[in-house]
C-alpha cells in the first residue's frame, strides 16, 4: 500500500501535526511520500520523497491551486490513500481532492480496526466503522489520534513542484487571535462553564466555585459564542490550551475540540446530567448531577 | 439574487442513543429532532443577506424523511421564502458524496448566486457536503467561516483556523460558504413568522429524481465506544455528592490542602 501524506505549514513553520500522518502510515504498514506547500527553511524530519511547493508563491490558503498541485503529485505517485489532518487546512482540501479523484473521503479517523477506518458519530457518543467502495481513499485524521512513538527523524528527498492553476479564492492575510484575554495557561484550578449552565445568570455559580477554589473560570465555545463570556476565556482548539492541577467542566459535553484544550489537565472532574456525555471518557470523576443544584452546594461546603 | 441554504435535521445530542437492530445506524425511534446547530448559522446568514440586498429569493433545502419538514418550517419561520424537501426515508444511509450530488443536481441549472451550508453535521460530522456541492457545481467555496460580507458580487470572509487565528479571504459570487459556530446570532422565529411560514411553499421531490451517482462508502458497523475505565461515576443526592467530591479532591489533588 502507498500513502501520500499532506503535511501542513503555517506562518513560516512546518506543523508538528504533520508527523501524525507519518504515524498513521506506519500503522497501516504503508510506503509513503509527502506533499507540502511550505518552505526549505522548515522541512519535516522524514525519510522519503517530499513534494514541495513554495508557500510564498502559492500562499497559505488557496484551495484551487493547492488542489491542482496535489492532483499532479497523485497522478505521478498513484497512492492508494491520501492522508490529511482533520484541521482547517485538511477538512477544506480533502473533499475537493476526493471529488476530483472520485475517491471516498472518510473524515476524522480516530483509529483503524482490521484495516477499517473508525470515525466518531453524534459528538463522539458513538463510533462508526466505514467500508470504502472505491480503489483510492482520501482520509483526514482526528487531531492527536495517531502519534509517533519516537521522535521523528530523517531527511527528505525534496522534489520541487509547480502549477499554473488559477486561484478562485484570494488569501488576504491572517488576523491574529484576539489579545487581552485572561491567560488560563498558568491557572492551577479552572472551573469551566458549558452550555449546560442554561442562561448567562448562572455563570455566577461557576465563578463562585472558581473563587472558592482560588482558581479561574473558563468556558466552552457556545458560552463564548452567545457572548456570555469573553473569547479570552474559551478553552479548546480555537481557544486556549490549559493544563491546571484541577479542571472542573460544568455542563460541558466533551466535544473533541473542547478536549483538545484541557485533556492535559492533571485531574479532571465533570458535572453533567448526562451519564453518557463524552466528557466521561477523560474525566477522573463524573458527577451525575444538575450543576445548578450541585455547584452552589459544593461551593457552600468549601467555604465553611 | 437567488440564495440557497442547505440544512439537515439531526437528533438532539443529549438524547439517549440506541443502536438500531442491524447495527449500521442509531435507532431513530425515540429521539428528539432539531436543526443541525451549524445550519442555524447558515439560515441566519441567508436571511441577513436577503435583507441586505434588494430583490432576493431564499430557498431552504433539506434531504431526509417526512419528519424533516418540521425543521424546514423553522427555517421558513426564520425568514426563508420557500422550501424544497427532497424526500428520502433512507437518507441516513447516503454518504456525503451522494447527499452533495443530489443537492448539486437540484441546484445546477438554477443559478444560485450564494449557497450556505453548515460546516459539518452534528451526527455524521463529516464536514464534506458543502465543499463537495461547490466542487460539483464548479464554483468557489470557503469553509469554516466566522465572518461574512457581501458587496456587489464580492464575498469577503474570515475563515477560522486553529488557536483563534483567522484567515481573511475573498472571492466572487456565485460561491458557497460553510458556516462555523459563532458566525452570527441565529434569530428565534417569532409567533407571527411561525404563522406566516405555514403559508410558504414547501415543495417535495422524490430523492430518486436527483440521485444519479453511486455511494463510495458505507457504514459497516455503529457502536458505543468502549469506556476507557478508571473514571469514577458518582450518582445520588447532590449534598452527598458534594461531600464525596470534596473528599476525593483532598485525597487526589493538592488544591484543597
Ligand atoms: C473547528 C471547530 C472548533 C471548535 N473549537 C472549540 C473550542 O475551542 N472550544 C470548545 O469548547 N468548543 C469548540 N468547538 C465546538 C465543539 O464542537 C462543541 O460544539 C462545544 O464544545 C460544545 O460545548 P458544550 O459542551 O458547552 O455544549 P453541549 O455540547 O451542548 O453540551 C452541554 C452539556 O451540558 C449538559 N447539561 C445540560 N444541562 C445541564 C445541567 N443543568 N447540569 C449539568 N449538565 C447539564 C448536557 O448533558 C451536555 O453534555 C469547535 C467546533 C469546531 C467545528
Ligand atoms: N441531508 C441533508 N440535507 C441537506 N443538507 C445537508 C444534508 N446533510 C448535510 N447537509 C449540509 O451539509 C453540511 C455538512 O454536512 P456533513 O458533510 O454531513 O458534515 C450540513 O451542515 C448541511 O448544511
Amino acid at each position: 500500500m502507498k500513502a501520500l501524506l499532506v503535511a501542513e505549514h503555517r506562518d513560516g513553520q512546518l506543523l508538528t501535526s504533520s508527523y501524525e500522518l507519518v504515524a498513521f502510515a506506519q500503522q497501516l504498514g504503508a510506503d509513503s511520500a509527502m506533499f507540502l506547500v511550505g518552505s526549505d527553511v522548515s522541512l519535516p524530519q522524514y525519510d522519503g520523497t517530499l513534494y514541495l511547493a513554495d508557500i510564498d508563491k502559492y500562499s497559505e490558503y488557496n484551495p484551487a491551486v493547492h488542489k491542482q498541485l496535489l492532483l499532479d503529485v497523485i497522478a505521478k505517485e498513484q497512492p492508494d490513500i491520501v492522508v490529511f489532518s482533520h484541521s482547517s487546512y485538511g477538512w477544506d482540501l480533502a473533499p475537493r481532492v476526493s471529488v476530483a479523484l472520485g475517491a471516498a473521503h472518510v473524515s476524522e479517523v480516530v483509529e483503524v480496526v482490521d484495516g477499517a477506518m473508525v470515525v466518531p458519530v453524534c459528538n463522539a457518543k458513538l463510533r462508526r466503522q466505514v467500508s470504502v467502495k472505491t480503489a483510492k481513499t482520501v482520509v483526514s485524521l482526528q487531531s492527536g489520534a495517531f502519534c509517533l512513538s519516537d521522535d521523528p527523524e530523517g531527511t527528505p528527498t525534496v522534489e520541487k513542484i509547480d502549477t499554473d492553476a488559477a486561484a478562485r479564492v484570494v488569501f488576504e492575510g491572517f488576523e491574529e487571535a484576539e489579545a487581552g484575554g485572561v491567560d488560563l495557561s498558568k491557572s492551577e484550578v479552572i472551573v469551566s462553564a458549558g452550555r449546560g449552565i442554561g442562561k448567562p445568570e448562572n455563570l455566577a455559580i461557576i465563578e463562585g466555585l472558581a473563587t472558592a477554589l482560588k482558581g479561574d473560570y473558563g468556558a466552552s465555545r457556545p458560552v463564548v459564542d452567545s457572548d456570555w463570556v469573553d473569547h479570552g476565556r474559551q478553552v479548546g482548539s480555537t481557544g486556549q490550551s490549559v493544563s491546571p492541577k484541577l479542571y472542573i467542566a460544568c455542563g460541558i459535553s466533551g466535544a473533541i475540540q473542547h478536549l483538545a484544550g484541557m485533556k492535559k489537565s492533571e485531574y479532571i472532574v465533570a458535572i453533567n446530567t448526562d451519564k453518557d456525555a463524552p466528557i466521561g471518557e477523560v474525566a477522573d470523576v463524573l458527577v451525575v448531577a444538575d450543576l445548578k443544584e450541585f455547584v452552589p452546594l459544593m461551593t457552600a461546603k468549601l467555604l465553611v | 439574487m437567488k440564495i440557497l441554504v442547505c440544512i439537515k435535521q439531526v437528533p438532539d445530542m443529549e438524547s439517549k442513543f440506541k443502536i438500531a437492530d442491524n447495527a449500521t445506524w442509531y435507532d431513530s425511534g425515540e429521539l428528539a429532532w432539531r436543526m443541525n446547530e451549524y445550519d442555524e448559522y447558515a439560515v441566519e446568514q441567508g436571511v441577513q443577506l436577503k435583507t441586505q440586498v434588494a430583490d432576493a429569493d431564499l430557498t431552504v433545502l433539506c434531504i431526509g424523511p417526512q419528519r424533516v419538514q418540521e425543521t424546514m418550517k423553522k427555517a421558513l419561520a426564520m425568514g426563508c421564502d420557500r422550501g424544497v424537501h427532497i424526500e428520502d426515508a433512507e437518507s441516513f444511509k447516503k454518504d456525503p458524496f451522494e447527499i452533495a450530488s443530489m443537492i448539486a443536481e437540484f441546484a445546477k441549472e438554477k443559478s444560485f448566486d450564494m449557497i450556505f451550508t453548515g460546516m459539518q453535521s452534528q451526527d455524521r460530522g463529516s464536514a464534506q457536503v458543502g465543499l463537495m456541492v461547490a466542487e460539483l457545481l464548479d464554483i468557489p467555496s470557503i469553509s469554516t467561516v466566522v465572518d461574512f460580507a457581501f458587496d456587489a458580487g464580492k464575498v469577503t470572509a474570515k475563515r477560522e483556523l486553529e488557536g483563534g487565528i483567522k484567515a481573511k479571504v475573498s472571492c466572487t459570487a456565485p460561491a458557497l460558504i460553510t458556516c462555523q459556530l459563532g458566525l452570527n446570532t441565529p434569530r428565534y422565529p417569532t409567533l407571527p413568522n411561525i404563522m406566516k411560514a405555514k403559508r410558504k411553499e414547501l415543495l417535495s421531490l422524490p430523492a430518486a429524481d436527483l440521485l444519479k451517482v453511486e455511494r463510495k462508502q458505507e457504514t459497516a458497523k455503529i457502536y458505543f465506544p468502549e469506556k476507557k475505565g478508571g473514571g469514577l461515576v458518582l450518582e445520588g443526592a447532590a449534598g452527598d455528592l458534594a461531600d464525596q467530591l470534596i473528599k476525593i479532591l483532598k485525597e487526589n489533588t493538592g488544591v484543597l490542602a
